[in-house]
């Protein structure tokens, strides 16, 4: 990864003629383990981005280092430890993991450096742990699962079975999907996660069968294909219809078609972004990086490609200078760019309000499998931790 | 140098150089250097703009005290123990939990960190201790995959996840916050074990304990309870972890079970053996050597593992009695 | 009690039980007879599972990459028993741990450096990917095809080291070696074999469970932790004892994480104790095995000549 990055930085000082300090941005996702494919997801997009924005901010070129959190939380502390103290970034961001997150979060933020999620949105990160310099690019982690419990209801699931994995995303997914589910939660199942997760899901899955649910809601992060095919090989499928969050993406979707995995088919999650969102930034975005990268783009990337447009925004909204923190955190707070998903503002516990539409599994035109909106859409959703927060705005 | 000396109990055992060194042994020397080198090195480092390495020394060191605590075992007593990371769990759980219910109180922690610690030696120690050779490794094991599964099923203390510190230990005016009264404290606690494990080295208490690891019956039949020595190591070894853990929590400010894994344990057992088993400069050298290769080499390719590898399996093959040992290869043994 | 849901359990924990014993029986011949420590016994595992993904996902067909994927790991086996482990046959446990510890560092990175670090996804054939329905209790195709495949496999072991002469000299070897070896038993041969054919049953259990939880790097590393349990359990050695209690740690584990849940639910909020009882499932199979060393140290079931 240093390579890559010395790489970038050397080329971007031979354009600006080393005029100006680079804006140092430290990255952390996950590059190895099944995982690395959403986190190198994460990466093509943030450099993509930068060269949409012509590498530079306010004339400062923008220098990113990315580091593997390896699916740890010690190890993701570690790496901002680094980037804090020996690489000295303006901004921490990335952070695929709530947990790896929350470990960070005290480091990062101890040192008076900017903390960015683009994915992770843990509640006490936006309750009680709120502070003035973290931001984030997507929803809080409860707020996804509302939004699909609510189209649960819409869609008449009488019994519901929760199977998430035993982290904190995980226990935020299931409490999110059981606060607007109105029907029955018949039975709710946290998996081992973590360095040696629980992959064999037979005795849950044998628990869902007997349990008389009618809809199964399921969370597993890069774990998809693993999910979906025990899944199917249980035989729920014509009983259990199967509802999902940041499980079925552009990234599993290819493999799961590849694998002829047909459970997913049919099979409903909830996002606040898709490839087909019509706004000039997302078109750009998505056209940009199918040519580049030969594949369509994730939720993951998406966030992660506004980061830099939004810290560009915000930088030179407030003069220019970053070390400027108190101009740079009220101009992060308004939020101003066009981001992907269109124009958002943040709750006070400055995570994104978002709008969220319901999404199927099925073939696009040329029978690729990709998600179709349903027509379903919940406007301003926002998470219930936010009046735990202590934030002035 | 590759043969293994052979136990009498059915057991094998590890072999190491048994008996007592001469005072000038390159041993002690290069402890001194080593410490001496420790102690000026955060002032080189910040001289020349490198301080993260300073953290990176500071874990050095707390892995060196928890190294130092398990050569207790491994070196003197010759058990080879596969759980010896749980006590950085109980130490590190014991700052946490504490700091969880909001008592910050340096004395408190300490005190919980070194009573748990000792009480669980004791307890699993009475009973690991009446097994030999591959039983105890995984009578060890089992006893830290316990506190392993406990820690991760309490949601409550962060499970899986972890748990991070908020505040910091204080004592009076001393706030193991601030890294540089923390460098020190760690510097002077990893210097009072080396110093305690050289002397417990050439105390009657240590020799009777590599004496029983030779030959047990021996031992008995001249009237010595091997049992009762052998858990009173045990007991120290796990208090003097159980501190590195305490410590360790104050360094990261966050504690996760995965501390207690039985791969940490390994790390350990490693640290002790590349270092060099029962000496007194082995096992800070080999936490040095440990953490320095995983930093420099992670930053040069993602399949550095490969290579960390080769050297483990060549330092067993040709370095048995690790760097220390050769230090001291050339001289007549 | 819902007795369909019971059932499947059961036959949940059997499988899983059964993969254990195929790691666990090459593990504990080779402690049992070349007093050897492999904590790299779950890199053939990780091997058998990588070979046969590859091969089924180049040709469309599991069968075929599970037929490619055995004379594989058995050379494998043979290379690593030639080039390292016979050096430390003679070694004390603690050269064994560490050194085996070096292999399998080596060998999760080779496999990240030719297979990409995100794992393989294992396609299988549509009648195995089914369901079959006895008496009214409908199971997993793919989990009664595993149970199949692994008892055969035990069952051929057993009879191979009772029944045949290549049995016979592996038994007389692990008795007394030196004896063996005077009656013209060639043992360094003996002990590559040995080694090899661990290697090969640790890599069916690999293969087996890949189309389940994928190939993936390190997959191997935990459970052979949990395979060295099951020999302790059952006693180094004895492949009988591997058996029983291989299939006594999976059902611990499987109806632990299936009931435990619920039992606990009783006495605590639901959320304690959907995260304790899967905990509280590991935690009774280290508590077994910890009972076991205490009162028969030497397993449950010790082989008779040791």
């Amino acid at each position: 990864m240093k390579l890559a990055t010395a790489f970038l930085a050397t080329a971007l000082m031979a354009t600006t003629a080393h005029a100006q300090e680079p804006i140092r941005i430290g990255f952390i996702t996950t590059l190895t383990t099944p995982a690395a494919a959403i986190g190198n997801d994460m990466v093509d997009a943030v450099n993509l981005a930068i060269d949409h924005v012509g590498g530079e901010i306010a004339g400062h070129p923008i220098q990113v280092i990315f580091e593997d959190d390896g699916l740890q939380p010690e190890l993701g502390r570690q790496k901002a430890e680094k980037l804090v103290r020996q690489e000295k970034v303006d901004v921490v961001s990335g952070f695929i993991w709530s947990n790896v997150l929350m470990a960070a979060r005290r480091t990062v933020l101890d040192s008076d450096t900017f903390l960015i999620s683009t994915n992770a949105g843990p509640s006490d990160l936006a309750g009680k742990l709120c502070s003035p310099d973290f931001f984030s690019l997507r929803g809080q982690n409860d707020v996804v699962p509302m939004a699909l419990g609510q189209i649960m209801n819409e869609r008449g699931v009488e019994k519901l079975y929760v199977m998430t994995p035993n982290y904190s995303a995980g226990t935020d997914m299931a409490a999110g999907v059981e606060n607007t589910f109105e029907g029955e939660v018949v039975g709710r199942d946290f998996t081992k996660w973590g360095e040696d997760p629980q992959l064999d899901f037979s005795a849950e899955l044998a628990k869902v069968g007997a349990s008389g649910a009618d809809a199964l809601f399921a969370f597993y992060p890069g774990r998809a294909a693993i999910f979906a095919r025990q899944f199917e090989q249980s035989g729920l499928a014509d009983r259990v219809k199967l509802y999902t969050v940041y499980t079925f993406d552009q990234i599993a979707l290819p493999t799961l078609q590849e694998a002829g995995i047909d459970v997913a088919l049919g099979s409903v999650t909830v996002d606040y972004w898709s490839p087909d969102i019509d706004t000039p930034a997302n078109v750009k975005f998505v056209e940009d990086f199918k040519e580049r990268y030969g594949r369509l783009p994730s939720n993951y990337a998406a966030a992660a490609y506004d980061l830099i447009p939004y810290l560009k925004a915000a930088v030179e909204q407030s003069g220019g200078d970053i070390k400027d923190r108190d101009a740079v955190r009220e101009a992060l707070i308004r939020a101003d760019y066009e981001s992907v998903r269109g124009r958002y503002s943040l709750a006070r516990n400055h995570f994104p309000i978002d709008n969220y539409r319901s999404l199927e599994i099925a073939p696009d035109a040329n029978g690729a499998w990709s998600m179709r909106s349903d027509g379903l859409e919940l406007a301003g959703l926002v998470d219930p931790y936010v009046d735990q927060c202590g934030n002035d705005s | 140098m590759t043969r293994s000396i052979p136990a009498e109990d059915g057991a094998k055992l590890t072999s190491a150089p048994a008996r007592p060194r001469p005072a000038t042994d390159c041993d002690l020397v290069a402890a001194f250097v080593i410490l001496a080198a420790l102690a000026v090195a955060p002032f080189a480092l910040a001289a020349i703009g490198h301080d993260f390495w300073t953290d990176v020394i500071l874990r050095a060191m707390i892995l060196g005290i928890a190294a130092v605590s398990l050569n207790f075992i491994i070196g003197l007593g010759g058990l080879v123990s596969l759980g010896h990371a749980v006590f950085l769990g109980i130490g590190g759980y014991s700052v946490g939990i504490l700091a969880d219910l909001g008592i910050d109180n340096g004395p408190a922690q300490l005190g919980a960190a070194l009573l748990f610690s000792a009480a669980f030696a004791w307890l699993t120690g009475m009973i690991a201790l009446r097994t030999r050779g591959v039983h105890f490794i995984m009578i060890t094991l089992a006893f830290a995959q316990m506190v392993y599964f406990t820690m991760m099923g309490l949601r409550q203390f962060g499970g899986d996840d972890g748990l991070t510190i908020n505040y910091s230990t204080t004592f009076g005016p001393l706030d193991l916050g601030d890294k540089d009264v923390l460098y020190y404290v760690v510097l002077a606690v990893l210097g009072a074990a080396m110093l305690g494990f050289a002397r417990v080295r050439r105390s009657d208490f240590g020799l009777l304990l590599k004496a029983a690891k030779g030959n047990e019956r021996r031992v008995s039949a001249v009237g010595f309870n091997a049992y009762r020595y052998r858990l009173a190591a045990y007991v120290a070894a796990g208090t003097l972890c159980g501190l590195a853990g305490f410590l360790d929590a104050n360094f990261t400010g966050f504690v996760t079970p995965s501390a207690m894994s039985w791969i940490s344990s390994g790390e350990l057992i490693f640290i002790v053996i590349v270092g060099g088993i029962a000496s007194v400069s082995g096992p800070i050298a080999g936490a040095l050597v440990f953490l320095l290769i995983e930093e420099w080499m992670g930053g040069l390719t993602v399949y550095w593992h490969f290579w960390f590898g080769l050297f483990l399996i060549a330092i067993i093959l040709f370095a048995r009695n690790g760097l220390v040992g050769l230090l001291n290869q050339r001289r007549p043994r | 009690m819902d007795t369909v849901l019971f059932v499947n359990q059961l036959l949940n924990g059997i499988q899983l039980g059964l993969i254990l014993f195929l790691l666990a029986a090459g593990l504990s011949l080779v402690f049992g007879i070349m007093d050897f420590i492999n904590l790299a016994h779950g890199v053939f595992y990780m091997l058998g599972a990588y070979i046969c993904a590859t091969v089924a996902i180049a040709s469309g067909s599991f069968i075929l990459g599970f037929v490619v994927a055995l004379p594989a790991v058995l050379v494998l086996g043979l290379a690593t028993e030639w080039l390292i482990v016979r050096h430390f046959y003679k070694r004390d446990h603690l050269d064994q741990v560490l050194v085996t510890f070096g292999l399998v560092l080596c060998a999760d990175t080779a496999v990240k450096y030719l297979w990409g670090p995100q794992g393989l996804s294992v396609p299988l054939p549509a009648w195995l990917g089914g369901q079959v329905a006895l008496g009214g209790i409908t199971l997993p195709a793919y989990r009664l095809f595993i149970v199949a495949v692994a008892a055969v496999v035990a069952l051929a072991l057993w009879q191979v080291i009772a029944r045949t002469r290549v049995g016979m000299m592996v038994r007389a070897s692990a008795s007394n070696e030196e004896m063996a070896r005077a009656l013209g038993i060639e043992t360094r041969m003996i002990f590559a074999l040995v080694f090899a054919i661990g290697a090969v049953l640790a890599g069916i259990g690999g293969i087996m469970v890949a189309p389940i939880t994928g190939a993936s790097i390190g997959m191997g590393n935990q459970i052979v932790i949990l395979a060295l349990v099951v020999i302790i359990i059952g006693g180094i050695g004895s492949i009988f004892g591997a058996f029983v209690a291989a299939i006594g740690v999976g059902l611990i584990d499987t109806l632990g994480r299936a009931y435990l849940p619920s039992i606990l639910g009783a006495v605590f909020s639901p959320s304690v104790a959907s995260s304790a009882g899967p905990a509280l499932a590991s935690i009774l199979i280290y508590l077994t095995m910890t009972l076991v060393l205490v009162f028969r140290p030497s397993g449950l079931f010790p082989p008779a000549n040791r």
